[in-house]
C-alpha cells in the first residue's frame, strides 16, 4: 500500500510536483540526470556539477553586460547628414509626456532594473553556498523574490526588438548596430544556459540544510 | 501504470513554489514564505478578472495607432496590423509575419487558450490532462514575447529623432498594448495547473465505475 506509505514519510523528505501535484520521496539523482515528473513530465530535480559556480559566472557576466548595454548605444540611425545614436536609457525613457510615462517606466523596470535585481539576487544568494558557507541572511526570501521576476525578465525580447526595429526603419534611413545590441544578444544565451544549469529544487535544499547536507539525501 | 499519489490525497500540501511539502493546514511555507493551499479555488476568478482586463486592452491596441511617423511634412498614423501590412508590402514580409505572429496571433490565441483551459476545468475536456498540461505550458512561456511591439516601438522612438527629415512618436496603443501584454500574463499566472490533473482524475474514477 505504497498510498499510505508515503503517507507517513517525513514530509521534509518528499517533494510535490508542482504543476500537478503528485508527491515523491525526494532523491538526489546522479549529476547530469533529471528527475522528471511521472505524471505531468515537469523537471523536479536536475542537479549539474559545479552548477552553483556556474551559475554566479554567468550572473555576474550578465551583470556586466546589462550595465554596459545601458551607456553604449545599441542602434545608429543617419539620413540626409542627421545622425542619431539610441542607448537603452534613451529607449526606455522614450515615452515621455502623460499617461505614456507609465510605459517608460514599466520598459526600464522590464529590460534593465528586472535583469539587474535577478542577477545580483542570484550572486548574493548562492555565492556564500558555492563556498560553503551560511546562507545569508534573508536568502530564502531573495531567492523566492529572483524566482518570482523570472518571467518578467525580458531583456531577450528587446534583443529581437532591436532587430525587427532595424528592418521598418530600413527604407526611412541608414541604420547599424551599436555595441550594446551585441551584448544584449549574448545576454539571450546566458539566460539560456543559466536556466539549464540552474536546479532550484537543490538550491531550496541548500539554502535550507547547508551546500553539503543536500548530498546526504542521496539514498532514499 | 498505477496514477501517482498527490500530496493532497496524502494528506500534505504542497508549495508550488518551492516544492516542499507541509501536513495538510500549515497556513505558510516555513521555507520560501509562500502561502499554502491544496487547491487554489480563488485561482479561476483571478485568471478571469486578468483576462477579461487583458481583453479590455487589447481592442484599443488594435484601433488606435501605435506609431506616428512623420516624414518631412507628411505624417502617418499605423496601427499594429496596418504597420504589418504596409512592411509586407514594402519588401519585408518576414518581419511582417514576426510582428502579425506577436502582437496578433499570440494575444488571440493566447486568449482563446486560458479561456477554454479555465473552461475545461470546470467541466471536463475530451482533451487528455498532458495536451491541456502542455497547452498552458506554452501559453507561459511564449506570452512574454508578445512585448517585442512594444520595445520596437519604444527602440523606434528613441532612435528616429531627425528633426524634420524624419521622426516617430508613440500613439496612446502602445500603452494599451503593453498592459494588455501584462494583464495576460498575470492571467496565466493566476491559472492553478494542478486543477487540470485533477479534473483528470476525477474522470478516470467515473470511468473505471462504469
Amino acid at each position: 500500500m505504497p498510498r499510505i506509505d508515503i503517507a507517513r514519510a517525513d514530509p521534509a523528505e518528499l517533494i510535490a510536483c508542482p504543476q500537478c501535484d503528485a508527491l515523491y520521496r525526494a532523491k538526489m539523482p546522479a549529476h547530469g540526470e533529471r528527475a522528471v515528473c511521472a505524471r505531468c513530465h515537469t523537471v523536479l530535480i536536475a542537479p549539474r556539477k559545479r552548477a552553483g559556480m556556474i551559475i554566479i559566472a554567468l550572473s555576474a557576466a550578465s551583470l556586466v553586460l546589462v550595465l554596459g548595454a545601458v551607456w553604449f548605444p545599441f542602434l545608429k540611425i543617419s539620413r540626409q547628414g542627421f545622425v542619431n545614436e539610441a542607448t537603452l536609457l534613451d529607449a526606455a525613457l522614450s515615452f515621455t509626456g502623460g499617461p505614456l510615462l507609465v510605459l517608460s517606466l514599466a520598459v526600464t523596470a522590464l529590460i534593465v532594473l528586472v535583469p539587474l535585481a535577478r542577477a545580483i539576487l542570484t550572486i548574493y544568494v548562492l555565492g556564500p553556498l558555492v563556498f560553503d558557507r551560511p546562507a545569508p541572511p534573508g536568502a530564502l526570501r531573495l531567492f523566492a523574490l529572483a524566482e518570482a521576476l523570472r518571467p518578467w525578465s525580458m531583456a531577450e525580447i528587446f534583443a529581437l526588438g532591436c532587430a525587427v526595429a532595424l528592418v521598418k526603419v530600413a527604407d526611412l534611413a541608414n541604420l547599424s548596430f551599436g555595441p550594446a545590441f551585441w551584448m544584449f544578444a549574448a545576454l539571450v544565451f546566458l539566460t539560456v544556459i543559466h536556466d539549464r544549469w540552474m536546479c532550484r529544487w537543490s538550491v531550496w535544499e541548500a539554502l535550507e540544510h547547508g551546500y553539503t547536507a543536500r548530498q546526504r539525501k542521496v539514498p532514499a | 501504470m498505477s496514477a501517482a499519489v498527490t500530496a493532497r490525497e496524502a494528506g500534505f500540501v504542497a508549495c508550488t513554489r518551492c516544492t516542499r511539502v507541509w501536513p495538510m493546514g500549515t497556513e505558510h511555507c516555513g521555507r520560501c514564505g509562500k502561502p499554502l493551499v491544496s487547491r487554489d479555488t480563488h485561482s479561476l476568478s483571478r485568471v478571469w478578472a486578468w483576462w477579461v482586463a487583458g481583453l479590455m486592452c487589447y481592442f484599443p491596441a488594435n484601433l488606435y495607432p501605435m506609431l506616428r511617423t512623420q516624414v518631412l511634412f507628411t505624417v502617418s498614423e499605423d496601427t499594429i496590423v496596418g504597420g504589418a501590412i504596409e512592411l509586407a508590402l514594402h519588401g519585408a514580409p518576414f518581419v511582417a509575419l514576426i510582428i502579425l505572429v506577436a502582437s496578433v496571433a499570440i494575444p488571440i490565441g493566447k486568449f482563446a487558450a486560458i479561456a477554454w483551459l479555465a473552461i475545461s476545468v470546470r467541466r471536463g475536456s475530451a482533451a487528455t490532462p498532458h495536451a491541456r498540461h502542455r497547452l498552458y505550458e506554452i501559453v507561459e512561456y511564449i506570452g512574454r514575447w508578445s512585448m517585442i511591439d512594444v520595445f520596437v516601438v519604444a527602440i523606434l522612438t528613441a532612435l528616429v529623432q531627425l528633426n524634420l527629415a524624419a521622426s516617430i512618436k508613440p500613439g496612446p496603443a502602445a500603452l494599451a498594448f503593453a498592459l494588455s501584454v501584462i494583464f495576460t500574463m498575470l492571467s496565466a499566472q493566476s491559472f492553478d495547473p494542478r486543477l487540470i490533473w485533477d479534473r483528470a482524475d476525477d474522470d478516470n474514477d467515473t470511468g473505471d465505475r462504469a
